[in-house]
């Protein structure tokens, strides 16, 4: 890569998500709630999060193939994960995400 | 209920959305319930996918409907290219806003789950494709493999009937197609759900022979036929092919046409048959039934009209030359294009196929006529049952058409399997000739005899006739000591009567003769009577005069004595006296 490594996380952060919700429901909120709360804390700085409300924008839910809803798309890092769901359940959620979920309970302690 | 009774107004008929497939909406009464799910089912490639998309097109091309085809299996430019060969345009439809295609993509692998979840993205799409179009109608094209895309099945299942439940409330008719499941209708079930009306699809193969059927399960609020249809996949799309949706109402033709053999239109009092009517020939083998057939097409074609021969026996050239060695020659119409042979073996195709090929040349070609050469080498594709139920949807179908049919069968005095076909038929067909060996000592000769002709009158003879080199000939009845008289007996029977007649010619010459003998005789001895009477005559005329003169002298000599003659005069005068 061309690129020195130290100009990737402030311009390409290393994670992008795009989360797909329809309005306000409870799945909907929660989902936002657990995706939030993850990313401030296993990826603090290195993380981009979209919301999508595909209500106010259904053709991106045809273009993005979405069924279910909530669903989260991971980006990036390349290949494409999706998950479904209010994402509650941690565990899945960042095995999924490739989130090494040992890091942030130390650097936090 | 305490409510008044309905009143007429208020058991108004379910309104249906007509799906534009030959022969469904007979079979629906009118379509599909209007506004609400149908559930499609059926095994893998019984044409599920296509009888939803043709309900679609159709309605976009026939009803001004747009609808949506929410794909779950296929991808939209695969669906586009499996339905371009129906002459189905989708990528036109789509650019002229009269349809969406959405291809949703599931693939387990992908999706994890994490929590809960709903389908409002399905929904959303759902709606979304739905109101930028207006569309009235919607499939859902096998949206079973839902459950192959997420794990938990209450979740599904209570969507499922959400959404079905939103569509019905939305107002567009939709088709759910569903895969069959063992000993279900559909493999997760979704009959639970869809209550309104269902389809089931089956194709079955009978004796190497494929056969598509249709059958409605159901059909909540409406009545509709209960049997099973076959159905077709054809170049044109669906086309169900139902029984009894023709009712016998078909308009009647008075015209009468020839049956191409003289002979045989003399038998009948209007001479021929009625335009539009069927007519059967059966026989026995050798009777001459294709040369009667191919007489009436030539017949057909000399009159300037479009014959249209199905030989499923013979090839068509086979069959020109044939006919060509009895003084028919069918090349000339068949290069002006008013006859048309499509030979072909029954076992190539399903019985039903048969039909449909039979539709659609029917359509093409618009014949005045139609043959059928011979109907009971079908049985060798089909049961009895299959058969008679096929040649009663053709003879009406033809019937409908006002197109003359004629058929020939093979009947067999051996085999009473033919005979019942025969029977079968017979009672759908207007006029029945019946060709048969008329078998004889040392040789056989072919007789024929009409056995039914609806609405006229008809000889009661059979009649014996010769295949010679100028077609088929009638021979005038002769009728022996023991009854109708044929072949070598005819010829006996015609050389008895030369000699009688050689006889009593001979006989009247010898009395010609006799008689003119006896009038010269008699003129002669005419001719003596007359010498004799002239003879006689001419005495009696010499006698009379002599007389007379004897007369005068006697006078005479008395006006003398008066007047003073001597007396010895007259005393010797009385002594003269004889």
């Amino acid at each position: 890569m061309p690129m020195s490594p130290a100009a990737i996380p402030p311009e390409e952060p290393a994670y992008e998500f795009y989360l797909y919700v329809t309005g306000a429901t409870p799945n909907s909120t929660r989902a936002l709630r657990n995706i939030k709360e993850i990313c401030e804390l296993y990826l603090p700085g290195q993380y981009i999060l979209k919301i999508i409300d595909i209500y106010r924008e259904p053709q991106m839910a045809q273009q993005e193939q979405i069924v279910a809803s909530p669903t989260l798309i991971r980006h990036r890092p390349l290949p494409q994960r999706r998950l479904v769901g209010d994402l509650s359940n941690r565990a899945t959620v960042l095995a999924v995400l490739g989130i090494d979920h040992q890091l942030p309970p130390t650097s936090i302690s | 209920m305490q409510d008044a009774p309905l009143s007429p107004a208020t058991l108004h008929q379910l309104p249906k959305a007509p799906t534009g497939i030959d022969g469904l909406d007979e079979i629906t009464e009118g379509g599909l319930p209007l506004g609400r799910p149908t559930l499609v089912c059926g095994s893998a490639g019984c044409g599920k996918t296509l009888l939803a998309i043709e309900f679609l097109v159709r309605g976009i091309r026939d009803y001004n409907e747009p609808g949506v085809l929410m794909t779950f299996e296929e991808t939209a430019d695969e669906l586009a290219a499996n339905v371009a060969s129906l002459g189905f345009d989708l990528r036109q439809m789509q650019a002229d806003k009269q349809l969406r295609l959405d291809h949703v993509h599931i693939d387990r692998s992908e999706i994890e789950e994490t929590g809960e979840y709903d389908l409002d993205g399905l929904f959303i799409r759902l709606g979304y494709a739905i109101d930028t179009i207006g569309a009235k109608r919607v499939v859902l094209d096998t949206i079973e493999a839902l459950f192959s895309g997420f794990s938990n099945e209450a979740v599904l299942r209570s969507e499922i009937r959400r959404l079905f439940r939103w569509l019905k409330d939305k107002g567009v008719t939709t088709i759910i197609t569903a895969e069959r499941g063992e000993g279900t209708l559909t493999r997760q079930g979704l009959e639970e759900y869809v209550s309104d009306c269902v389809i089931l699809l089956d194709n079955r193969v009978i004796d190497q022979i494929t056969t598509r059927r249709l059958r409605i399960v159901k059909y909540r609020g409406s009545t509709h036929g209960t049997n099973e249809y076959p159905y077709l996949i054809s170049e044109d799309g669906i086309s169900v092919l139902p029984v009894t949706s023709l009712k016998l109402e078909h308009t009647v033709s008075d015209d009468i046409i020839s049956s191409g053999v003289p002979g045989l239109d003399e038998m009948f009092t209007r001479r021929g048959w009625y335009r539009g009517s069927s007519v059967l020939i059966t026989g026995t083998a050798g009777t001459a039934k294709t040369t009667l057939a191919a007489a009436f097409a030539l017949e057909t074609c000399r009159r300037g009209e479009r014959c249209l021969y199905f030989a499923f026996e013979e090839s068509p050239a086979q069959l020109i030359r044939n006919m060509r060695s009895v003084g028919m020659d069918l090349q000339p119409y068949l290069d002006q294009g008013l006859l048309r042979i499509e030979a072909a073996r029954p076992t190539l195709n399903g019985l039903e196929r048969h039909l449909v090929t039979l539709h659609r040349t029917v359509a093409q070609f618009k014949p005045h006529a139609v043959v059928i050469d011979p109907i009971s080498n079908l049985v060798s594709v089909g049961s009895l049952n299959e058969v008679r139920s096929m040649l009663t949807r053709m003879i009406d179908f033809l019937k409908v058409s006002n197109i003359t049919a004629l058929f020939t069968a093979l009947i067999s005095t051996h085999d009473d399997r033919m005979d019942r076909t025969e029977e079968g038929v017979s009672s759908l067909v207007d006029t029945w000739v019946s060709v048969r060996d008329l078998e004889g000592i040392g040789e056989r000769n072919r007789g024929l005899s009409i056995l039914k002709a609806r609405g006229m009158s008809h000889s009661n003879q059979v009649r014996e006739f010769l295949v010679t080199e100028n077609g088929i000939q009638l021979l005038d009845v002769i009728i022996g000591p023991a009854g109708i008289i044929t072949g070598a007996g005819r010829l006996t029977q015609r050389i008895q009567e030369e000699a009688q007649r050689a006889v009593q010619q001979h006989e009247a010459a010898r009395r010609d003769r006799d008689l003119e003998r006896k009038r010269r005789v008699l003129e002669a001895t005419i001719a003596n009577l007359r010498t004799e009477f002239e003879t006689v005559e001419e005495e009696l005329r010499r006698i009379s005069h002599e007389e007379q003169t004897r007369e005068t002298s006697l006078h005479e000599s008395r006006s003398a004595l008066a007047k003073g003659l001597s007396a010895d005069y007259l005393a010797a005068k009385p002594n003269t006296r004889p």
